[in-house]
């Protein structure tokens, strides 16, 4: 029998799961208090989802609010709170853009968790009114060598490429890290960005009495139930993963022709209030377009088209089945609507109105379900000020010694460019479609990606992404703004002027006093670094219970850093271009190898301090590589993070195939020159004829700048120290991950060498 | 002169072929699946993406697209048609070319810089290369591995109407063929993606231009 809301008030004693659902004994009984009666189960299941960590950010927002108080600028159109942060970019266009988790059911089924993780923050984009128009993916998995990661890795790049791939959506950048840590939860987090003139911003607020809710896209079915109240907002056990029908399956084909209908009422502007359905179905969109237009809404439930004409009401308003999204439409227009829709293809169908009043009353074949007030749902969820404490053993953990220096010799440099964290990821980039739409103009291995906005004007956006959880184990505070500090050298590193924020952060169970701690002071560091380089958080995502059996992941706030260039020609790229090229070092080395890729890689060694955060000094390398890519003053820039200078120099030579002779300056051992971690710094080339310009523009600065070297030749030769020839180089760098995943091109394609060079 | 260019719902590289069509110095003119009118075009453009979502045999449903069937008829009498990734399959699943595209050998999804060599130069998408020139033009596909019977196969060679091999085959490819025509040379078919080697700023160069001038010079 169906739940009513009549029925409700005749058994008010009837026992309900909602533990099972992930309430607390509290919550429940604060919800009863809401109604003035038990919930039906329809709106238990809705308090449920609603109330989840994942939705709710219950645990969270005392600690998000910081990230408020950031000045806004005078770029920022929309802020945290809605669906994605818009940002001015000039010329009368917006960019809106977002990274989010799709961690628990990328390790449950590895390939449609990834699939839908691309297609969710898709939607997100959408929603917003902007045509997507690239993703990026920062990734991280457990060790390299575990069998159970030739299971999730292989199948998550699958599912990002099968699903981007098929949505014509570039794929321009992303991490992909390794380590044991998140071998029972991997994180998948997707970034999107999309592009709108001002004009055409859309938002979620339902409004105007007698305004027609429809719904778009796929049938509903029984995919997903749970994902974000169970799946999302719990730990893995030891045995593993066993939730897979809670795990949504993709279209990517129904998600593009979703993605061009929309566009076309929003430029037709049939829409007044659009939302996405994403995590938590129907429930969520239904309630935050009613609480945000502080409207009345009523629902017709039975009108959701279904997979399955078996689901019940609860089951219809829990499913996440995806490539769906809800529209708020007048009476008049909605024919127009229905039309665009069959145009493409698109199932539409009206299922409900805006009414007086501010209840949301949801029907099912002429019986009220629910009746609740919407915004009880979707902004009076519990609130958690959760104790945090700092971990037991953080300061043994920092207090322990670095294994000894070795030499810096050609083996240790082979070596350590052929580690599964700093080997070449062409095995990956290359499922991805990193050029359709025909404006990407770098796209992974550079810094960032940079993608053209405008072919008229050459207007263009430099996006990249960075996490160091190693780091962030160390010093939460630290690591958070190391993170932040790498993403904006990044785009910096392209010639881009750095603008906003997007972060991802990922952490352990919130109920962990120590987790939430590391949370704390993640966020604190973030907010406080993000205050100074003036870039603001525009919006993003918390994934909390990444642990495995009690044990939390390393906490790993991703920070994506968007960028902007007034004309993507003046774009700098990372690879070495010509012969005879003045190679400097810009910023200070130091002893820092506290979290390193070498300690790490080469000893298993975590502990000490990561790398000092110097945010002026950051601040001061962006000036100058943006000023100089303005000016045409350089060859190539490439930032140094994981794996140092060594790794820079490699990285560098590799793309483009032209080596260097370097020479290191007097002072640190060469060793700790080449494989330091040391933060704000970056290589770059210039002609000869530049040097001197740009030796002054770094003294205007007061930033320091080292000459190295010069550029060419077939071998990377470190005077003194080491020489080693490029294609030996280029064996070690690439072989790792066909050696781990199976080769990816057939036997004949050999290892081409760098791309030829326009003159 | 006008080239026009269809879109299938899923079609993804569409405005990609406009865009290289503008600058060959040609007026694009998107087509619609749906509407079998071809709007007085000279030339017509099948580009890559995945049509109709490709969840049977990729282009196995855009053959039955209404404007398909006036693209057949067109072709027939002489229209030249360039085939690009999604469109290569449209036009094997459509009888104008022969031979198949299977999913690639390695299973994946592979996309790289790609270098061809262009072996014939009477198509009307080909004419402004050099027999045996070496061009780079981006390769990105899952289902991109040519396979044909041995005597279509030897025909294809023998007539010369193998357009471009593959240096370096990147999806298992019989006989390395990137790309083929039709006895006329009205109808090319690549795998590869001319389109997206159109601007030095976006691509490997300009290498894949050559297919829109080819095409304008074939129409004087």
């Amino acid at each position: 029998m169906i739940d009513t809301v009549k029925n409700a008030g005749a058994t008010p004693d009837e026992p309900q799961p909602y533990a099972d659902l992930g309430l607390q004994d509290d919550e429940y009984a604060k919800i009863k208090a809401i109604l003035g009666r038990r919930p039906t189960q329809s709106e238990l299941a809705m308090y449920s989802i609603m109330w989840s960590e994942h939705c709710s950010y219950k645990s969270s927002k005392v600690h998000l609010r910081q990230f408020g108080q950031i000045p806004k600028g005078d770029r920022m159109l929309v802020g945290m709170g809605e669906n994605a942060g818009v940002v001015d970019v000039g010329e009368g266009l917006a960019v809106t853009f977002k990274v989010e988790s799709h961690n628990h059911p990328s390790y449950v089924e590895p390939y449609q968790g990834a699939a839908t993780g691309i297609g969710g923050i898709v939607r997100d984009i959408l929603t917003m009114g902007a045509r997507p128009i690239l993703v990026m993916d920062p990734l991280r998995f457990g060790d390299a060598d575990h069998p159970d990661t030739k299971r999730v890795f292989p199948g998550v790049i699958a599912g990002i490429g099968g699903y981007g791939n098929c949505l014509g959506l570039p794929n321009v950048g992303g991490e992909v890290v390794f380590d044991p840590s998140y071998q029972g939860n991997p994180l998948v987090n997707a970034l999107c960005l999309g592009v709108m003139p001002t004009d055409r911003i859309q938002l979620s607020a339902a409004r105007g009495v007698g305004n027609v809710v429809v719904l778009l896209g796929a049938k509903t079915g029984r995919d997903g139930i749970g994902g974000v109240s169970v799946l999302a907002s719990a730990t893995f056990e030891e045995d593993g993963p066993a939730n897979r029908p809670a795990v949504q399956v993709g279209d990517p084909f129904e998600e593009k022709l979703l993605i061009e209908s929309c566009l076309e009422l929003f430029d037709a502007k049939l829409v007044e209030g659009i939302q996405d359905l994403g995590g938590a179905g129907l429930t969520c969109a239904l309630t935050e377009t009613s609480a945000a237009g502080k409207s009345g809404m009523r629902a017709y439930l039975d009108r959701v088209p279904l997979r399955e004409a078996s689901m019940e009401p609860h089951e219809v308003l829990a499913s996440e089945s995806q490539e769906r999204m809800l529209a708020i439409v007048t009476p008049e227009n909605l024919p127009k609507v229905l039309a665009i829709a069959e145009k493409w293809g698109v199932l539409a169908t009206a299922i409900g109105e805006v009414v007086e009043g501010d209840r949301l009353e949801i029907l099912w074949n002429g019986e009220t379900v629910v009746d609740v007030p919407p915004g009880s749902l979707a902004d009076d969820g519990p609130v958690y000020e959760r104790p945090t404490q700092r971990p037991a053993d953080l300061d043994a953990l920092q207090a322990k010694e670095l294994p000894p220096y070795p030499e810096a010799t050609k083996e240790l440099l082979l070596a350590m460019v052929a580690g599964p964290n700093l080997c070449s990821r062409r095995w990956v980039t290359e499922q991805y479609d990193r050029i359709v739409l025909g404006n990407t103009v770098l796209a992974a291995p550079e810094d960032a990606g940079v993608v053209r906005l405008s072919e008229e004007t050459g207007l263009g956006v430099a996006l990249a992404t960075d996490g160091n959880g190693r780091y962030t184990r160390l010093d939460p505070y630290a690591g958070a703004q190391l993170a932040l500090a790498e993403a904006y050298r990044n785009v910096a590193a392209t010639g881009a002027v750095p603008i906003a924020v997007t972060d991802c952060l990922n952490f352990g169970s919130p109920e962990d006093p120590e987790v939430m701690w590391q949370f704390a002071e993640a966020t604190r560091g973030l907010a406080d670094a993000c205050t100074f380089l003036q870039t603001p958080v525009t919006g993003g995502n918390v994934s909390f219970y990444n642990s495995t059996a009690g044990t939390p992941i390393n906490p790993t706030p991703v920070v994506g850093v968007l960028g902007l260039l007034d004309d993507v020609a003046r774009r700098t790229p990372m690879g070495f271009r010509a012969e005879g090229d003045v190679l400097l070092l810009l910023g200070d080395t130091k002893d820092e190898l506290g979290g390193s890729e070498w300690a790490w890689s080469q000893h298993r060694h975590l502990g000490g301090r990561p790398p000092q955060v110097d945010l002026a000094r950051e601040k001061a390398l962006a000036a100058v590589l943006v000023t100089a890519a303005r000016d045409g003053l350089l060859s190539s820039a490439h930032d140094l993070s994981d794996g140092g200078l060594a790794q820079g120099l490699v990285e560098a030579a590799l793309k483009n195939g032209v080596g260097a002779r370097v020479a290191l300056p007097a002072g640190l051992s060469p060793f700790v020159q080449l494989f330091s971690e040391s933060a704000g710094r970056a290589v770059v080339t210039v002609p000869p004829s530049e040097e001197e310009r740009f030796a002054e523009l770094c003294a205007a600065q007061g930033l320091p700048c080292t000459r190295l070297g010069t550029t060419g030749g077939d071998a990377l030769e470190v005077q003194d120290v080491l020489t080693v020839g490029l294609d030996a180089l280029r064996v070690a760098h690439e072989s790792t991950l066909p050696a781990l995943f199976g080769p990816l091109a057939g036997a004949s394609a050999a290892l081409p060498a760098g791309p030829a060079l326009p003159a | 002169m006008k080239i026009g260019v269809v879109t299938f719902p899923g079609s993804l590289d569409d405005r990609d072929a406009q865009r290289a069509a503008r600058l060959a110095g040609a007026e694009a003119v998107p087509l619609w699946h749906g509407d079998a009118d071809l709007h007085g075009v000279d030339a017509v453009v099948l580009p890559g993406g995945f049509s109709y979502g490709d969840y049977l045999r990729c282009g196995a449903i855009a053959r039955f697209a209404p404007v398909m069937a006036t693209i057949v008829d067109a072709a027939n009498g002489g229209m030249p048609v360039l085939g690009i990734c999604n469109g290569f399959q449209v036009l094997c699943e459509s009888h104008l070319l022969p031979g198949a595209l299977t999913r690639n050998q390695h299973l994946h999804f592979v996309h790289r810089d790609q270098p061809l060599r262009i072996a014939s130069t009477r198509t009307a998408w080909t004419n402004a290369y050099d027999d045996g020139q070496v061009i780079t033009v981006p390769v990105k596909n899952g289902e991109g591995c040519y396979v044909a019977d041995d005597k279509t196969l030897d025909m294809l060679e023998a007539e010369n109407r193998v357009v471009a091999y593959y240096v370096g085959n990147p999806n298992g490819s019989q006989r390395d063929i990137a790309g083929i025509t039709n006895e006329r040379g009205n109808v090319v078919g690549i795998m590869p993606h001319p389109e997206h080697a159109v601007e030095d700023l976006t691509g490997p160069g300009t290498d894949g231009l050559g297919f829109f001038t080819s095409v304008l010079k074939a129409l004087v």
